[in-house]
């Protein structure tokens, strides 16, 4: 009955998300379909995940942000070097050229939600904000796909997971 | 009188030293030994030989856990940290998967997860975390140095990255996961960067060789 119930709210979860997905816009900057994804339970850190693209005539940097369920907020890098995970906070923000899109996804740049306070649950968005360097703050709502999708539609993920995949853990 | 007995004391802490190396060669050609019994390293090619050497670390259930009770199954090991962001959720996910793809044959299989960053990574945290995922993953964690033996066996690599004031840290760690055979030899790796039915294959070669 429960794993019904489960499967049900995620289901509704997955055909729902994108209807949801809240795109920004702050000036030239448009921000689209961020997204977050549940962590495991005592999980510390997650990857907020968005396409950003400036549509005006001078480079922007993403330099930071907030979000309710961390305590702080850092723009990261990661990256495979051979057989080696690398990730490392861009200290000088992210840089998005006039006219260009960045991704942030799985395995890339990504914003990392450090110090959480509360797990990011399926159903229930992310709130944040994003902070750019000349174009400023803007507010953030990041759909939460299940755990381990490689994107916000990706349907595999988290289904077979065992139990606390997608329940927050109070 | 006294100068003899100065030269009796010295006699005697050379003889020392040289029982003390004697006794610390034979240690080490003993864990040569182990290692390659263990590793059965007759007949495996060169290259693939010398990766992975018995261990002792601590269980998610806060008792040691011995390499020795690993015998006479082949086992996936790999590295990770809980407060990862990505790869380490993302492997264990697929490994849940791959279990769970294994169906009755995955009781063949053990599937070990090492934290690379025992300060933050206790026994009870890394527990809270695993719960998320296939039970029968076997997490572990150890002493500073306990980590750095075993990552050094199995070539792995991982180092502490501080965050611009120093707040916080991440880490950057190899991301494979080692398949190896039931005489602890590595047959061959995943990578999270190959397609989900490539590393099932691999590990199915894996039991199917046992
Ligand atoms: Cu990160």
């Amino acid at each position: 009955m429960k794993s019904t119930i489960a499967t049900l709210a995620l289901g509704i979860a997955v055909l729902a998300t994108p209807a949801l997905a809240a795109d920004a816009t702050l000036g030239t900057i448009t921000i689209k379909q961020p997204w977050t994804r549940a962590t495991p339970p005592g999980a510390k850190v997650a990857g907020g995940f968005m396409t950003i693209t400036n549509t005006g005539k001078e480079a922007d940097r993403l330099i930071g942000g907030t979000a309710t369920i961390a305590g702080h907020l850092e723009v990261h890098e990661m990256s495979m070097d051979g057989g080696m995970m690398k990730m490392r906070e861009l200290s000088g923000g992210l840089e998005i050229k006039p006219g260009q899109s960045v991704v942030l996804k799985p395995g890339s740049y990504h914003v990392m939600f450090m110090d959480l306070k509360s797990s990011p649950a399926a159903g229930a968005p992310v709130k944040g904000t994003l902070k750019f360097e000349k174009a400023g703050s803007v507010d953030i709502s990041y759909d939460v796909a299940p755990l381990g999708a490689k994107s916000l539609d990706d349907k595999d993920a988290g289904a077979s997971g065992s139990k606390g995949t997608n329940h927050g853990h109070h | 009188m006294a100068t003899t007995d100065f030269l009796r004391r010295v006699r005697f802490a050379a003889w020392a030293a040289v029982a003390i190396t004697a006794l610390a060669a034979g240690a080490a050609l003993l864990g040569e030994a182990q290692r390659a019994n263990i590793l059965g390293s007759a007949g495996a090619p060169p290259a693939t030989a010398r990766v992975g050497a018995p261990f002792e670390l601590t269980g998610t259930d806060g008792k040691r856990f011995n390499s020795a009770a690993l015998a006479g199954k082949p086992f996936a090991i790999f590295f990770g940290f809980t407060h990862c962001p990505d790869i380490c959720p993302t492997t264990l996910l697929e490994m849940t998967n791959h279990l769970k793809a294994l169906g009755e044959r995955a009781s063949q299989l053990n599937v070990l997860f090492v934290s690379i960053d025992p300060e933050r990574d206790t026994a009870d945290h890394l527990k809270l975390y695993l719960s998320a995922f296939d039970p029968r993953i076997i997490g572990l964690t150890g002493t500073k140095e306990e980590i750095a033996s075993i990552a050094k066996s199995f070539r792995a690599v991982y180092e502490r990255v501080p965050n611009k004031d120093g707040s916080d840290y991440t880490m950057n760690h190899t991301a494979s996961v080692y398949l190896m055979d039931k005489a602890g030899r590595l047959v061959s790796t995943l990578s999270f960067e190959e397609p989900e039915e490539t590393r099932q294959r691999k590990i199915d070669n894996l039991l199917t060789r046992g």
